[in-house]
C-alpha cells in the first residue's frame, strides 16, 4: 500500500468513523427517548383508569403498524411543515428540523410504542401481590409503582430490551432517506465515488455487526451486575 | 379490657393510650359484591385494644376480602370501618393511604419485595412512606428483625429465604410501621409444616405483648388458644361467634366445632 492509498483511507475510515459516531447518537437519543415514553405508558397502561389505556392503545397501534420509512417522511416532510405554518410562522420563530432530529424523533416514538409493551409484560410478569403489599404499608398508588414495581419491571426487561436495541440499530440505518449522515449514507456515497460497492457495504454491515455486539453484550453485563440473588437470571 | 403494653423494642416505649370507651377497630356492616357474587354481607365485628380475634371458616367464604375491606385495600360498597373513632369511608385518597399504615397487613403468601434485602423491605416504608432517613429506617429495621429472630439475615434477598422466614420478615415490616391493629391473612397456609412453628410463635410473642391482632387461619389448636373470640364465617356473613372454650367444647355443636373436628380429621389426630 503506497502512501497515497493510505492517506486516502485514513480519510475514509475517519469520514465513515464519524458516521459511526452519528448513528450511536441516533440510536441512544431514540432509544432514550422510547425509553421515557414507554415506560410510563407501560405504568399508565396497567395502573391507569381503562379509558387512558385504551388511548394509549391507539398510540401503540400506530406506531406498531405504520413503517418507520413512512414514519420518517411523515415526521420531516409533514407534521413538521405542519407545525412551521400554524406555529411557528404565526409567532415568526425561525426553526428547522435537522433530518437527524427528524430521524430520532421517528425512531424514538416508534420505540416507544415498542418500549411500552416490553414494560407492561415485564410489570404483568411480577406477582401482583407486591403492589398490593405496597399500598398496606401506605405507598400511594404512583410511588408504590416507582419504589416496588419499576426497578423490578426493568431487570426483567432487559433481555428483550437488549433486542430493542439491536432492531433500532438497524433500523437507524433508514435514516439515510431523509439526509441523516450516519454509517449508511456515507458508505452509499463513498461507494458511489468509488466504485467499490462490496467494500464499503461489507465495512457497513461490519461496522452495525460490531455495534450491535457491543450493545448486546453491554446489557448482558448489566443484566449479571443487576439480577437478584437466589432469583437467578435469564429466562 | 387486657392491659396494653408496648411490643417489645419499639422506640415509644411506654403503653399505648388506653381508651376508655370504644373499639379499637369497628367494621361495620361492610357489603361488596365482585364479579357479581355478593362476598360479604352487612358483616360486623369489632377489636378492642390488645385482643386478638381469630376468623375461621371455609374457603370461599369471604375471610379474605373482609380483612382488605376493613384494611380498605378493597373499598366496600357500604357500611364502614372506624379505626380509633375515625370513618375510612370519610377519608381522601391521602388519608386513607395514612389510614392503611396504621393498620399491618400479613399475607399468606408474604408479598415481600423481591429487589430488596429483608433490611430494605423493612426500612422502605419508613424510608418511602414516613419519610425517614436512610440510617434512621435501616437502625429500626435491624429492631425489627431482631423481634422476629431473624438477626444476621438482614443482607439475604427474599428469594434465599426459607418461607417461615420470609413470613417473619413481612411481620417485621408490618410491625416497622408502629401499627395500630394487625389483620393476618392465612399467615402459616403457605408454609412447610416444619416452619410453622416459627412464624406461630412470632405471632404468640406480639399477643402477649399487646398487638391487636385480627387473624384468619386454619391453625385452631393454636388461635384457641391465644384467642378472645372466634368468629365463624361462611357465604359472606359471620355466622357464629364467641369465646373458644364455648364453641368448641365436647358437648357444643356449632358449626365452628363441626369445622374443627374436619380439620383435626385431616390433620390425622
Amino acid at each position: 500500500m503506497d502512501f497515497v492509498d493510505l492517506k486516502e483511507f485514513a480519510v475514509t475510515a475517519f469520514y465513515i468513523f464519524k458516521g459511526t459516531g452519528i448513528t450511536a447518537a441516533l440510536v441512544v437519543g431514540a432509544l432514550s427517548l422510547g425509553f421515557s415514553v414507554g415506560l410510563p405508558l407501560a405504568c399508565l397502561e396497567v395502573y391507569g383508569p381503562k379509558w387512558l389505556s385504551r388511548l394509549l392503545g391507539v398510540y401503540v397501534w400506530f406506531f406498531r403498524g405504520v413503517p418507520i420509512l413512512v414514519l420518517l417522511f411523515l415526521v420531516y416532510f409533514g407534521v413538521w411543515s405542519l407545525v412551521e405554518n400554524f406555529f411557528l410562522e404565526r409567532f415568526s420563530i425561525r426553526l428547522t428540523l435537522s433530518p437527524f432530529s427528524a430521524a430520532l424523533v421517528a425512531l424514538g416514538l416508534a420505540s416507544g410504542a415498542y418500549q411500552s409493551q416490553i414494560f407492561r409484560g415485564s410489570i404483568k410478569s411480577l406477582h401482583p401481590g407486591q403492589f398490593k403489599a405496597a399500598q398496606a404499608l401506605g405507598f400511594g398508588s404512583p410511588s408504590a409503582v416507582l419504589n416496588v414495581i419499576v426497578p423490578q419491571a426493568l431487570r426483567v426487561s432487559i433481555p428483550a430490551w437488549s433486542n430493542e436495541y439491536s432492531i433500532i440499530l438497524k433500523d437507524s440505518a433508514i435514516a439515510y432517506v431523509i439526509g441523516t449522515a450516519e454509517i449508511m449514507a456515507r458508505t452509499k456515497f463513498m461507494a458511489a465515488f468509488t466504485y467499490k460497492h462490496m467494500t464499503f457495504y461489507v465495512a457497513a454491515g461490519v461496522l452495525f455487526y460490531g455495534l450491535t455486539w457491543l450493545g448486546v453484550k453491554s446489557l448482558k453485563l448489566l443484566e449479571r451486575k443487576t439480577a437478584i440473588p437466589g432469583l437467578g437470571h435469564g429466562f | 379490657m387486657n392491659p396494653r403494653k408496648t411490643p417489645d423494642g419499639s422506640p415509644e416505649n411506654g403503653a399505648l393510650p388506653e381508651r376508655a370507651s370504644g373499639h379499637l377497630l369497628d367494621v361495620r356492616e361492610i357489603s361488596k359484591t365482585l364479579g357479581g357474587k355478593k362476598i360479604l354481607d352487612r358483616v360486623s365485628l369489632t377489636l378492642n385494644a390488645g385482643e386478638l380475634k381469630t376468623l375461621i371458616g371455609p374457603s370461599g367464604g369471604g375471610k379474605s376480602t373482609l380483612l382488605q375491606c376493613a384494611h380498605y385495600l378493597i373499598p366496600p360498597d357500604s357500611g364502614d370501618v372506624f379505626l380509633d373513632g375515625k370513618s375510612a369511608r370519610e377519608m381522601s385518597h391521602k388519608n386513607i393511604c395514612a389510614f392503611r399504615q396504621e393498620i399491618g397487613m400479613i399475607f399468606q403468601d408474604f408479598n415481600l419485595f423481591d429487589h430488596l434485602t429483608a433490611k430494605d423491605n423493612v426500612a422502605i416504608a419508613l424510608r418511602k412512606v414516613k419519610g425517614w432517613k436512610k440510617n434512621l429506617a435501616h437502625a429500626r429495621a435491624m429492631e425489627e428483625l431482631n423481634r422476629v429472630g431473624l438477626a444476621g439475615k438482614e443482607n439475604l434477598y427474599p428469594a434465599e429465604l426459607s418461607g417461615g422466614q420470609k413470613q417473619r420478615v413481612s411481620i417485621a415490616r408490618a410491625l416497622a410501621m408502629d401499627p395500630k391493629v394487625m389483620l393476618l391473612d392465612e399467615p402459616t397456609s403457605a408454609l412447610d409444616p416444619e416452619l410453622i412453628g416459627e412464624v406461630l410463635n412470632v405471632i404468640k410473642q406480639l399477643s402477649r405483648a399487646g398487638m391487636t391482632m385480627l387473624m384468619v387461619t386454619h391453625q385452631l389448636g393454636f388461635a384457641s388458644r391465644l384467642t378472645t373470640e372466634l368468629l365463624f364465617m361462611e357465604n359472606g356473613r359471620i355466622t357464629e361467634r364467641g369465646a373458644p372454650d364455648e364453641l368448641l367444647k365436647d358437648t357444643s355443636n356449632s358449626r365452628t366445632r363441626e369445622f374443627y373436628l374436619k380439620l383435626n380429621e385431616l390433620a390425622g389426630h
